[in-house]
């Protein structure tokens, strides 16, 4: 049987630069990590990409690959979070 | 196709990062009968094995959780079977001054127990005497004073009124001796001892906020429950939205408020599920934080009050409950604990600037208790208060509890050498605040008068 998917909200903020989406999807293509979905766009002037993936095969549990995506944040200056899906499934559906 | 739209993505991060949505607390309940024995060191060391062997997966699960979800869970606490029914076997037979050496060893063993858990608090340390006390009530109440003097993490609360048994005023009067002594005990450190003890009226079971909880006698062996936060939140809420009339602004809270304990709903089931424990209940008060904006104040003044305890803070308050009652209610499968909103005053530095600038008052502080859930909460006053008139100020909040048939509670320190206008501190969560004026006039008469006051006539039901 296929283990269960793990989906995970990688959301990214801030100022728009190159190297942002190479940047944080190498770290995730490391990690296996497996981008189900990608979305960008522009929200008063932020830069805010979202990208779904399917941790469920990670080599590292989530903390790690947290740890990993805020250090890559600091250094491209964005902000990046890693959160598990259901906190967003929560909070906006009924 | 995304998941998610970039708004709401966008409005969590908003939510968590910069308006401080946190879970205030996970409370594990503990049931603690099974640790009776008349002899009361076998019950000591009973309670010590159960209490951390029960709770010592607590602080690394929730935390496994908080990381999770990426929402910060404030405090990890404990709560107990009120101790007073722990006590009475081993207590039979044994003099006053005993019986209050021995409970203050038990309180020293809870502290024991929370520390080698690492949770902030245990509450319990409690006593169920609305309707008058037994022994080993009074041996707890009487001791209450050397045992949070000697103890950090152990927490209080007294039950002395009920809508269906009315005010007990012999054990107001106690309470107010209790205070007294308390602060006098921990002077030192501006008699926060007295942030550990609260007196209530209509005590939940299952409440999670520190210091009313203790794990009731109508819960299961052990259970896990949620507090949520999240003024900041609101209050950002009610900023953007300035033109909008009340109804439309309610509607507005009252999502907000569903967003907020949906957080605490599925931090509480993932948490509890990981312990293998009951989940409880997520108490949907929005609980202030001495953080700039995290403030009922400040939503209270959002909503066009100049500062908050001015005319109209009262109607702003009664909005804000309701609304946040009616979309927290939607979004958890079990309401409990207090389920308001808290107006503590030294918690929370809208408040507290309220004080200063003499808009707020005691007494309207108290008005303002009788449209939300947590009571007198927080408010240092002059250290020569007499205990009377704490009794007096416990009484006046116990019958607004008692006649609207809700929760509420006194959480009052007398602060020692201080008097109105002194500015004190506490530190951390607890805040710092002036001391608020007292009305200088004696109810010493009115306090030691005793007996119960009866239960209102609007408790004859059924």
């Amino acid at each position: 049987m296929p283990k269960k998917e793990e989906h995970v909200v990688i959301t990214v903020m801030g100022q728009d630069r190159v190297g942002i989406v190479a940047g944080v999807s190498k770290i995730l293509a490391e990690c296996g990590a497996n981008i189900l979905d990608l979305t960008s766009t522009k929200m008063r002037d932020t830069f805010v990409m979202i990208i779904l993936v399917d941790t469920s095969r990670s080599k590292v549990d989530l903390k790690v690959l947290q740890g990993l995506l805020r250090k890559k944040g600091k250094e491209l200056g964005v902000h990046v979070s890693a959160q598990h899906e259901d906190i967003f499934r929560f909070m906006h559906r009924v | 196709m995304p998941v998610f739209s970039p708004d709401e993505v966008v409005e969590t991060f908003e939510m968590i990062s910069l308006s401080h949505l946190n879970v205030r607390a996970v409370t594990l309940g503990i049931n603690l009968l099974d640790c009776i024995s008349p002899d009361f060191d076998d019950m000591a060391s009973k309670v010590k094995e159960k209490v951390t062997k029960v709770a010592g997966r607590l602080v690394s699960e929730a935390e496994a959780v908080e990381n999770r979800y990426g929402v910060p869970i404030v405090n990890k606490r404990l709560a107990v079977t009120p101790v007073a029914l722990l006590v009475e076997s081993a207590l039979s037979g044994v003099s006053d001054k005993e019986a209050k050496r021995l409970c203050v060893k038990l309180a020293e063993a809870l502290d024991e127990s929370a520390m080698k858990v690492s949770v902030d608090y245990i509450g319990g340390y409690s006593a169920l005497v609305h309707k008058g006390w037994t022994k080993g009530d009074l041996a707890i109440i009487e001791s209450i004073p050397d045992a949070l003097s000697s103890t950090e993490r152990v927490c209080s609360c007294v039950n002395i009124a009920d809508t269906k048994t009315g005010i007990n005023t012999d054990a107001a009067l106690k309470m107010g001796h209790a205070i007294k002594d308390l602060a006098r005990k921990t002077a030192g450190r501006n008699g926060v001892g007295c942030a550990k003890l609260v007196t209530f009226a209509n005590s939940p079971e299952d409440n999670p906020f520190m210091p009313a909880a203790y794990h009731g006698l109508g819960e299961p062996e052990s259970a896990l429950h949620v507090a949520i936060s999240g003024p900041g939140v609101v209050r950002a809420v009610v900023e953007k939205n300035k033109d909008l009339d009340f109804r439309a602004l309610a509607e507005l809270v009252k999502r907000t408020a569903f967003k907020i304990t949906r957080v605490g709903e599925l931090i509480g089931r993932e948490t509890a599920q990981r312990l293998g424990v009951s989940f409880g209940i997520v108490d949907l008060s929005l609980a202030p934080t001495p953080e700039k904006g995290d403030s009922i104040a400040n939503i209270i003044e959002a909503m066009g009050i100049e500062s908050c305890g001015a005319p109209g803070s009262t109607a702003a308050l009664a909005l804000l409950t309701d609304a946040v009652k009616k979309g927290g209610s939607m979004a958890t499968s079990f309401v409990g604990g207090l389920s308001g909103a808290f107006i503590p005053l030294s918690e929370d530095a809208g408040m507290v600037d309220a004080a200063e600038a003499g808009s707020l008052s005691l007494e309207k502080l108290e008005a303002m208790t009788s449209v939300c859930s947590s009571g007198l909460d927080m408010i240092p006053i002059p250290g020569d208060t007499s205990a009377e008139t704490v009794a007096s100020i416990i009484m006046d909040e116990m019958a607004i509890g008692v006649v609207n048939n809700k929760p509420v509670g006194v959480r009052i320190i007398p602060v020692p050498g201080k008097k109105a206008g002194d500015r004190v501190e506490f530190g951390g969560l607890l805040g710092s605040s002036i001391v608020m004026p007292v009305k200088n006039f004696s109810s010493k008469v009115f306090a030691r008068r005793g007996g119960q006051i009866p239960s209102p006539a609007s408790s004859l039901r059924g």
